[in-house]
Formats: structure tokens, sequence, C-alpha cells
């Protein structure tokens, strides 16, 4: 079941029609609780896909199996129609899956350079590494600027803002020039201006590769998000455009159910205001 | 317990020190190396000024130490300081806390034991142990091709590296890391002395093998032996710190020193860690393996004792000592070490261990950065009192200087 609106170009049909990314009746299940509960899920090239749901709703979990972090405990992962199931992560980047985590990760002992710098060799074989780097090669000086980081390039990673770290992260990501970008939330955390800049090379991006961004933040998702896939409690609630997301009843009652019952908890505060604003027709 | 670890700075490229805080919340993880001998960034010259100064000043050594006894120890030292800088490689650069560096420096040092042992009984003869202590007639096959001295000092460095590969790889491949790690070096540590005094026909046991008066075609009285086997010490630690600032300052160097800090993340750039620490936990060995090789003519015994667990801990005190995840650290704390027994224990022949262990203590309690990250630290605060280049502590906004520099080559 593919989500993809448009209609493949003509020629390019057995192309468009693999989907980058295929989940077939995935199942992971931890010690008996099941966070991932038969997921099926298909993104096509070229799409940005945001991926949301509460909190637990098995976002995480769901890249985790995709990128090798955690197994499946049924059920396949496709990546453009070649079963990467169970392979180890390292192998599963090879095939050309990058992905960022929900904490920005980037290697403090090094300068931004050296992080991108690392990035960008993961092809090379050891006798290749065993060389000093020389200057800052082309496919890293262009990326470099795409992230904003020029002036900060031979200082160490450890010494940047979080923001400037979360793009350091998707500039590593860029580097590698992975067929598909998965994102856990990278924008948690930034100010506004920065979060403007990561939605617009997101989207810049989109097309080129193919990206899934897991979010909370629902002004963001309204921004720039062009297929949402809902998640709850280990399963798929919804998918579709963002429109038909918001006036989905089960999202609706998942949402508006969870905000009546844990309203001091402010988890989702954002959230009820993506179906209140659906409500007003907009 | 909130030690000043301004040790952790990098004075390489005027680079804003990290806030103090920061630094302290992970003194664990030293920084990029100040690199002293691989100069990067801001004064190459300086660096290259001072490794001159330093290879200048080692091969010296028979010219500034005339009493022959202190000239041996040195050299001695020379070569615990070549362990110190594979133990760093490891440990410092690669996280991987090895307890049993001495299973290679006594795979080294046997090899190298058993050609002198032959080299002095003469060719077809048995060493004086095993006409003793065995029932072999002739020499044993394992011994034969130690006749030749080529084959000692590749075995001394080969054997080294193949054990230490092959059981990095297996543990690393299963992710055995952190004291997990730590304890099964160690362990291997105990099961090589074991072997060596349980094989006692081959070995000579608890004894060691001894007694080596003719070293690579001359006598061990001869005068110029010491300097000759100073010499080879000197070029031998040369060899290992090229090697290692090498390895330090390539990509890969930088992939083990982010393997170190994050193994996991490594693997989601495309890289395998099993790989990585195999290479770094191979090259260490060889490393100490090299040192193995040149000790046992120097100090002229190679015994079980030498290369059990306890000498085993006190190459990891050498780093620790030094400043762990700098070259220059490793080798001086090695060398600080070494001399500072040898003075201790000369005085007052009880008391080093003590001793030892206390300044082990100290250094991890107190002095995380070791002798390294002292110097780093009045150097800093130097240069910060001074006022010269704009030296800030908070970095938060980012500072539109310094551009990339460094053109495509
Ligand atoms: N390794 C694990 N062992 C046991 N339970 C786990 C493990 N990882 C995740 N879980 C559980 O699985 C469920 C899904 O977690 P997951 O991290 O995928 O949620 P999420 O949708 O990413 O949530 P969030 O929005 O908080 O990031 C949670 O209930 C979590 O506690
Ligand atoms: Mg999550």
């Amino acid at each position: 079941m593919s989500t993809t609106t448009e209609t493949p170009a003509p020629g390019a049909a057995e192309q468009a029609t693999t989907p980058v990314l295929a989940v077939e009746d995935l199942v992971v299940s931890f010690d008996g609780f099941r966070a991932i509960d038969g997921v099926t899920l298909e993104v096509a090239a070229g799409e940005l896909r945001f991926l949301i749901g509460p909190n637990g709703a098995g976002k995480t979990t769901l890249v985790d199996v995709v990128t090798g972090l955690t197994k499946a405990t049924e059920g396949r992962v496709l990546f453009q129609g070649t079963d990467i199931t169970g392979e180890a992560e390292h192998r599963i980047v090879r095939h050309g899956i990058g992905r960022s985590f929900q904490t920005p990760t980037v290697f403090e002992a090094l300068t931004v350079v050296e992080n991108l710098d690392l990035a960008a060799s993961f092809r090379r074989r050891l006798p290749a590494l065993l060389r000093s780097r020389r200057g800052v090669s082309d496919d890293i000086a262009a990326p470099l600027e795409r992230i904003g980081l020029q002036a900060t390039a031979d200082r160490l990673a450890g010494t940047l803002s979080h923001g400037q770290k979360q793009w350091l992260e998707i500039g590593m990501l860029l580097v590698q020039q992975p067929r598909l970008l998965l994102l856990d939330e990278p924008v948690a955390g930034m100010s506004p201006h920065e979060r403007t800049a990561t939605g617009e090379l997101l989207q810049s991006l989109a097309g080129e590769h193919t990206i899934v961004v897991i979010e909370h933040d629902m002004a963001f998702l309204r921004a720039y998000a062009q297929q949402v896939t809902v998640l709850h409690e280990g399963r798929v609630l919804s998918q579709g455009n963002v429109e038909y997301v918001q006036h989905d009843p089960a999202v609706r009652e998942v949402y508006l159910g969870r905000a009546r019952d844990e309203r001091s908890g402010g988890v989702h505060l954002d959230v009820p205001s993506l179906v209140q604003e659906g409500d007003d027709g907009r | 317990m909130t030690a000043p670890t301004t040790s952790s700075g990098d004075i390489d490229a005027g680079i804003p020190p990290e806030s103090p805080a920061a630094r302290d919340a992970r003194w664990g993880r030293p920084r990029t190396p100040m690199s002293l001998l691989g100069p990067r960034g801001a004064s190459p010259w300086v660096g290259r000024l001072v490794f001159v100064a330093a290879v200048v000043l080692l091969f010296a050594g028979p010219e500034l130490i005339a009493d022959p006894t202190r000239l041996r120890q040195w050299a001695e030292y020379l070569c615990y300081a070549m362990i110190a800088v594979g133990v760093d490689l490891a440990w410092g650069y690669g996280g991987m806390l090895v307890l049993g560096q001495g299973v290679f420096f006594g795979l080294g040092a046997y090899a190298m034991g058993m050609h002198l042992s032959l080299e002095q009984t003469g060719p077809g003869q048995l060493p004086q142990f095993m006409s003793l202590y065995s029932d072999y007639s002739e020499l044993p096959l394992l011994w034969r091709p130690f006749e030749h001295l080529w084959f000692a000092a590749a075995a001394a460095v080969v054997v080294p590296v193949l054990v230490a590969a092959a059981l990095g790889w297996l543990v690393f491949r299963r992710r055995i890391r952190g004291p997990y790690f730590a304890i099964l070096t160690q362990a291997t540590a105990l099961v090589f002395w074991l072997l060596l005094v349980g094989q006692l026909q081959l070995t000579a046991g608890t004894n060691g093998l001894t007694n080596f008066s003719e070293i690579f075609g001359r006598s061990k009285y001869e005068p110029g032996t010491n300097e000759f086997l100073y010499y080879l010490a000197a070029g031998g630690l040369l060899v290992v710190v090229v090697l290692a600032s090498q390895l330090v300052r390539s990509r890969y160097g930088r992939l083990l020193i982010a393997t170190r800090d994050g193994e996991d993340r490594v693997r989601f750039l495309g890289y395998d860690p099993a790989v990585t620490k195999t290479v770094a936990f191979a090259v260490a060995a060889g490393m100490a393996g090299l040192a193995g090789a040149l000790v046992a003519p120097i100090i002229g015994i190679v015994a079980p004792n030498q290369f059990a667990v306890l000498p085993s801990i006190i190459m990891i005190v050498w780093v620790a000592v030094g400043g762990r995840g700098t070259i220059i650290g490793a080798l001086l704390g090695a060398l600080a070490v070494s001399y500072l027994k040898t003075r201790v224990s000369e005085t007052r022949p009880d008391d080093w261990q003590y001793f030892q262990g206390l300044l082990f203590v100290v250094v991890i309690a107190y002095v995380p950065g070791g002798l390294v990250g002292v110097a780093r630290g009045s150097w800093l605060r130097g240069r910060r009192l001074l006022g010269s280049r704009g030296q800030r502590g908070d970095v938060s906004p980012p500072r539109p200087t310094r551009g990339t520099t460094e053109v495509t080559a």
C-alpha cells in the first residue's frame, strides 16, 4: 500500500514503484511488551515523511529497527527492495541509510571539520584511512556551508551550542549522501530561527534524498510535512497528508483523550492545538 | 570532587578553552592531543623544533650519562616508553583499558631471550637450563628458528601483533568492552604467567632465561656494548613515536578517538568499531613486543615475574601519570616513573610499592590530565595572564573569526 499521491512519471515506472523504505508486519517485543505491534509502512523515493505519535508510541524503536540498533521480533525491513532485516549497523549505513539521534551525538573531542571528514570517509578502506587529512575537500566544504558552520570549522565540536550540534549531526549525514535519512526530533531544543532554517534545509533536501522525520513540534509539522504517519501504541493509527491526519477522528480521539487525562503532565500541550486548529477550518 | 582540570584545554590552534564546568563533567575523556610531537594548526615550527631537540637529546644520552649502570637503566626506561606509547594508543586514544600488555612485552622478550640463550651456547647446543631440567636430547622444534637473529626479531613483533589481533577480533566483535575487556586482558596476563612457569622444560620456569654473555655478536663486557644497546633502544623508541604520531594524526586516529567517545555512534557512520579497535590493540601489542626484544639484552634476564599481572598494571600507571591521550605524556610518564622507581628503590627498597600505589591514586583522583595536563594548564593560565591572543572561557556565542584558511590539497 503505497502512500504516494503523485502518479509516477512515465518511463520511471520501475524506479518509482519500488519504495525506498518498506516495513512489513513489523513486531518488536521487549520481554513481552510489544513496542511495535504490527507496523506496515512504505516511504517512496524523494518523500519528506513525518512520523508523529505520543510518547512511547514506538517511533524511535521503529527507526532503531530500520538502522539495525534493535532486532525485529517479527517482520521485515526492505531498503530499495533489498531485505536488510537484522544486518549489522555499519552495513546498513553502507547501503545508504543515515540516521540522527534524539539527543545530538557528535564527537566532542574532534573539530567540526574532523567530524564531517570522519563521516565522509566511511567508504574508505583502512589503508586509505591511515593517511592524514590535508585541508578541507569540496565534499565537506559544501555541506559545511549548507549547515552554516564555516566560522566554527576548526573548533572542537564540544564547544558548539545545542542547535549547532544538531546541525553538525545533519551535516555529518549529508556528507555521506544517503538515499534515506532518518531524523529523530531534529529541531527539539532549537530556537524558532533555527527551526525555520532546519525546516527549509529539510525541504531542499527532499526529492534528492528520501527523509523520515520524527517530530513532536506541531507548528513545525504543519509548516513542512508532506506525508504524515501517526503511530500509537506500536501501531499505525493514521496516515496521509497533514490535512487528512488532522481531521482523522482516531487521531483526535488519541490526542484529545490523552490531553484530557494528562493535563497536568503538560507533555502534549501543543498536540491538541493541531486538532483544534483543524476544527477551526484554518 | 571538582579538581580543576584545566589540563584538558587545547593549545593547538588558539581554540578557546572549554568552560571549566564542561571540562569537569568528563575528565575521563582526554581531549584532542596537544601533539607536541605532531603539530597541527597554529605553530608547526615550534612543534618541529621541540621534536628535533628531543631527538637530539635522546641520541646524546651516552654523551650525557657517563656511568654505565645508569646508561643501561636509561636504555631500559626507553623500552618502557615504547610500551607506554602503545598503551596510550589503546587506552588513551582508543579507550581500551589494557591490563595485560605484559603478555606482549613478554612474548617479545622471550623471543629475543631464546635467541640470546642460543647465541651464548653456540649452534646446535642446548641452552644450559634445558640440559639441566629437561629430557630433550636435541633442541626442541619451537626453539630452533630462534637461532637466527632475524627470525627472533621478527617474531618478537609479529607474534604479539597476531595474538592481539586474534584476541581483539574475537572480543571486540562480540562487543565486549569496558571493565569486561579490562578483566579479560588481565586474565590473559595471568594465564601467560602460568604457562611460562608451567612449561619448565621449554621456558626455564620461574628462573627465566639468563646469562646472555653474547649479544648480537659482541661480548656483554666489551666496551661500547652499553652504548650500542642504548642506541638500539633509542632508535626503537623513535620508530614507535613516529608511527604512533602518524597513526594518531591520520583519519584513522580521529576514528579511534571517535570510537572511544561514542562506539555506538560510530557504527551509524558506517564504521565497524571491532576493526578500528583491533588495529589499535594489535599495534600496541607490536610496540610492547619490540620493547621486549630490546629490553632482553639490556637487563640480561627474561623471567615470568617481569610480565605478570603487576607489571601490566604498572604500564597503565606510566600513562596515567604522564597524561593519557598524548603521546608525549605516555612517554614522559614511563621515563619519570621508572626513574623515580630506581631512585626510591635505591634508598628505601621496601617503600616503592606503597609509593607507587599512592602515586596512582593521587593522579587518578587529583591530576587526571597527568604531567602533560599540569603543564598544559599552567601554559594556558600563563597565556591568559599575559593577555596574549583573545582567550575566552565562554564559548556559547559563535565567533565570526578564524575562517577556514585550509585549502584543498
Ligand atoms: N530497549 C528497550 N527495552 C524495553 N523497553 C523499551 C526499550 N526501548 C523502548 N522501549 C519501550 O518501547 C516503547 C516505545 O519507545 P520509543 O522510544 O520507540 O517511543 P517514542 O515514540 O520514540 O517516544 P518519544 O516520543 O518519547 O521519543 C516505550 O514504552 C519504551 O519504554
Ligand atoms: Mg523517541
